[in-house]
């Protein structure tokens, strides 16, 4: 049994410590909201936090994990936390949204981003592109996820 | 997705499906069935109009005339807190016809827009397309086909709430009105839908209905969220992917390493013994191919077994193509005669002032959705049930029934959420829905009953084939200085998208494929030979996002520019001349792109040149001017500004978000990297990492415009797409003086 923190809550898992914490999260606990793209860390649709870092949990095997805290879209958009509530406000503010599919790991990465800065800081957009370079949406949605994470950042002001 | 099609024509289509036993399960589903899923989907009582009660009331006769197409009962239902829930007979994959079909409907039942809730459809007749009679999400047709059916599904279900709320209050019907979700009466009354579905339900079915007048309109037309975006911005929509049955397993499969090649030896004690890992079976694949499907637990154990097999593949009967042969085949190919979609004198070629000759290659392209493609089964002796995100419901359903030897009346097919699609969630041969029951079908025959979702890596679904086929273009003009055209000579070389499937019959025509051809020459006057040859080669093709428009614009669009440079014309005036006094849409979208551009008005930075396209496909008209730069041989787009004429705009929102996603689908085609080839028979891409699709990185800003209009509403998820290649190139062309002749774009 493997011990993993997810959204504040302990669960035991009784898989082979090399599956990655991508299928842990689906096939495992059920969790559907983190998405399987690529299954290489190259499209970004499975993006999570690791103890508030934006990771790609499809290549991320939960022997990495240890004791770190993995934070899923489900809760990071639940209305508890500030930044993913500003993030998820202004993804439907500026309807961004296509298929959709990709946009789970688009949030993450959003507000990976957002907490990361200085309170009050305004991302220039090319910080935004940065770190939105690993997302990939295949729908196209780029413009208006600039003007989102825009819009939310000037909300969290 | 599919190319357009001529609905007077579909007769034909129905009858040539028929001819090929891939009936529409639904058209047998005995209407008990639609009621009994109706109850099992779980939605609040009150389910409104109830079939079974319009069937029983003195209006049986009307409602029994109307076709399944027609009937409120399938798509309307209002819950007793006036909620209402509208059914949606395609499959919504990005385009967003969960919201823009419910306003429809919403209209004309003076629904209140915050209380309206969308759902996806079955396999049932209902859902199926209202002039072609076939399942179908596709050639941009949603809007364009069934906006007239759903403001007449509204009308007949708000002609039906006046009806109740006349007998609850005894009064005349002309005395009521209603006014977003209430029923309005004498003496203030009122009354929410909720309370009068009840009744409602045994009202007559009306079959005329008299619809609004469209400048009454108070929802289409206007600016609208899209119905699922909380769901989207939060993990909480599911997608087929995420559909899940109690004990439910998942399938893998591995795949022969070149098209239709089979197994010569299979070793897999590995494979059964990773933990989780049920079942190891040899199952049959798309194009008389062989494959091993590993069946387990979840995805990770089932890919861990996959991993663990040794299979040896027999290639030796099938073709092994190579991507560099096949480009010199086709070169020759084009330099012979062949048939001919529209012929010339050629004459005045060889004695024209000014002439130009071309050659243009464009590569496969694989679809790459971001959900790879599977599909559920859950099989029992007399019954199937699939969930997946299908394009083309009843015909995966017919084709899962002759898989499983099942009527096909005993197949269900829900419709799933999807994320993406661009055509290869409508497989031509049903390949993805016949393998996941092939693997059931296995599965049960070895004792293991659970419901198995079969799913495709990445990998998977990148090699596994139905391409935007490669083609050749050559282009032979002759014109003049004045630029007018005396003679182009033109043939193209490319696998026929069509031959084979239900719409060959009609589409293709004297061994010409209309899928490849459209987007040639029209709308412009020019006096074109177009030949076309269609090799048979060993790689699945299938339509991608504009289908023939994705290279035939490219083609078109930048040969004009060519000729505009040559005669030093204005490559928007050079056009507005050949339109002359035809074509509004095209000058009305052009006219609204280069005016809110600032082309010929605004002096761009160094460096930066405008590029122009315009281009209609299915119906609407996309014009793009664009501002490019080139940076150590790297082209760059900055900017786009779009003029759209799709006539009336149902949700504009939802038409700049269709722009601007098909010009980022259009960009990533001229992207490095964009490309599948082939050696020795074998796809050489497999993941994101060597098939470029472009990211926030890559994209312009952009500036969309819509010419207004009133007219029936076109369809917008593809026409945005063409053009946008075509114009980025122009730009680039102006600032290297170089023209660009492939996809993706090669400045060397």
């Amino acid at each position: 049994m493997i011990s993993l923190n997810i959204n504040g809550r302990e669960h035991e898992v009784d898989v082979d410590p090399e599956t990655p914490i991508l299928w842990v999260l689906r096939d495992t606990l059920g969790m559907s909201g983190t998405k399987f793209g690529c299954g290489a860390a190259l499209c970004g649709a499975c993006t999570v936090h690791l103890d508030g870092e934006a990771i790609r949990s499809c290549g991320t095997p939960i022997s990495a994990v240890e004791s770190g805290k993995i934070t899923t879209i489900e809760k990071t958009t639940d209305g508890t936390d500030r930044v993913g509530a500003a993030v998820h406000a202004a993804w439907v503010r500026h309807d961004v949204a296509q298929c959709g599919y990709c946009q789970s790991g688009q949030i993450m990465s959003a507000t990976a981003l957002l907490a990361s800065l200085s309170p009050g800081a305004q991302p220039t957009g090319e910080e935004i592109d940065s770190a939105m370079a690993g997302n990939i949406c295949r729908c196209g949605t780029y413009a208006r996820i600039r003007a989102a994470i825009a819009d939310a950042a000037s909300t969290l002001v | 997705m599919f190319p357009n099609i001529d609905h007077k024509e579909l007769p034909r289509a129905l009858q040539h499906m028929l001819e090929r036993g891939q009936s529409t399960a639904a058209q047998a589903l005995p209407r008990r069935s639609f009621l009994k899923l109706t109850g099992a989907l779980g939605l609040t009582i009150g389910v409104f109009p109830h079939l079974a009660a319009v069937q029983s009331t003195r209006a049986a006769e009307t409602a029994s005339s109307l076709k399944p197409t027609e009937q409120p009962a399938a798509f309307v239902q209002i819950a007793p807190n006036g909620e209402v829930t509208v059914t949606v007979n395609r499959l919504e994959f990005g385009q967003g016809v969960h919201t823009a079909l419910p306003m429809i409907l919403a209209e004309e039942l003076d629904a209140d827009w915050t209380l309206v809730r969308s759902r996806l459809g079955t396999n049932d007749a209902a859902y199926a397309d209202p002039l072609f009679g076939i399942h179908l999400t596709g050639g941009s047709n949603t809007i364009k086909n069934s906006f007239t059916q759903y403001r007449e599904l509204g009308a007949r279900a708000r002609a039906m709430l006046l009806g109740a709320a006349a007998a609850r209050w005894n009064v005349d019907v002309s005395t009521l009105r209603t006014e977003a979700g209430v029923v309005l009466g004498p003496e203030g009354r009122r009354l929410g839908y909720g309370e009068l579905a009840d009744v409602a339900m045994e009202q007559p079915v009306p079959g005329q209905v008299t619809l609004k007048d469209p400048k009454d309109f108070r929802i289409i037309g206007r600016p609208t969220g899209r119905l699922d975006a909380r769901a989207k911005s939060s993990g909480q929509q599911d997608f087929g992917i995420d559909f899940r049955l109690p004990g439910q397993l998942t399938a893998v499969v591995a795949r022969p390493p070149v098209f239709g090649a089979r197994i010569a030896s299979l070793e897999d004690s590995a494979a059964r013994a990773v933990k989780g890992v049920k079942a190891v079976l040899r199952v049959p694949l798309d194009r008389g191919a062989e494959g091993v499907a590993v069946v387990a637990d979840g995805y990770w154990q089932a890919s861990q077994g996959r991993d663990a097999l040794k299979v040896e593949w027999d290639t030796s009967a099938v073709d092994k193509v190579d991507s560099e042969q096949q480009l010199a085949q086709y070169r020759e190919m084009a330099t012979r005669p062949g048939p001919r979609q529209f012929d010339s004198d050629m004459a005045p070629l060889e004695m024209a002032p000014l002439k130009l000759e071309a050659e243009f290659v464009f590569p496969y392209l694989a679809h790459a959705a971001m959900e790879p493609l599977n599909c559920t089964v859950r099989l029992s002796d007399d019954r199937a049930e699939i969930w997946m995100g299908s394009q083309s419901a009843g015909l995966d359903a017919g084709a899962a029934a002759a898989t499983l030897g099942l009527k096909p009346e005993q197949v269900v097919v829900n419709v799933q959420m999807s994320g993406g699609g661009f055509g290869r969630r409508f497989s031509s041969t049903y390949d993805t829905v016949i393998e996941a029951c092939e693997i059931a079908k296995a599965a049960k025959a070895v004792g293991l009953n659970a419901p198995i979702r079969t799913l495709w890596s990445r990998e998977d679904d990148m090699r596994g084939g139905y391409y935007r086929p490669m083609h050749l273009h050559r282009a032979r003009i002759g014109f003049d200085k004045e630029g007018n055209v005396l003679a182009w000579d033109h043939s193209i070389v490319g696998q026929s998208i069509l031959t084979g499937t239900v719409f060959e019959q009609f589409m293709v025509k004297n061994g010409i494929d209309a899928a490849t051809t459209e987007g040639m020459r029209a709308p412009y006057p020019l006096p074109m030979r177009l030949t076309v040859h269609h090799p048979e080669v060993n790689v699945p093709v299938l339509w991608w996002r504009s289908v023939g428009s994705t290279h035939t614009a490219f083609v078109m669009e930048t040969l004009l520019d060519d000729i505009a440079r040559a005669t030093d014309q204005d490559p928007v005036a050079y056009r507005m001349r050949l339109f002359g006094d035809q074509h509004t849409s095209h000058r009305d979208a052009l006219h609204l792109a280069v005016d809110k551009s600032g082309y010929g008005k605004t002096q761009l930075p160094a460096g930066r040149a405008w590029g122009v396209a315009v281009h209609e496909s299915f119906s609407s008209v996309v014009a793009y001017v664009v501002e490019a730069s080139v940076t150590d041989g790297q082209p760059k787009l900055h900017r786009v500004t779009a003029g759209v004429h799709c006539n009336l705009a149902v949700n504009p929102l939802t038409v700049e978000a269709q722009v601007q996603g098909a010009a980022v689908m259009g960009l990533s085609m001229c992207l490095a990297g964009s490309a599948i080839t082939l050696k020795d028979g074998v796809v050489e891409q497999s993941n994101f990492s060597d098939y470029t699709v472009a990211r926030i990185t890559d994209v312009p800003e952009f500036d969309i415009h819509i010419v207004p209009s009133a007219e029936p509403p076109t369809g917008m998820g593809e026409p945005g797409l063409p053009p946008l290649a075509p114009a980025f190139a122009n730009a680039v062309a102006r600032l290297t003086g170089k023209p660009l002749r492939q996809l993706p774009f090669n400045l060397t």
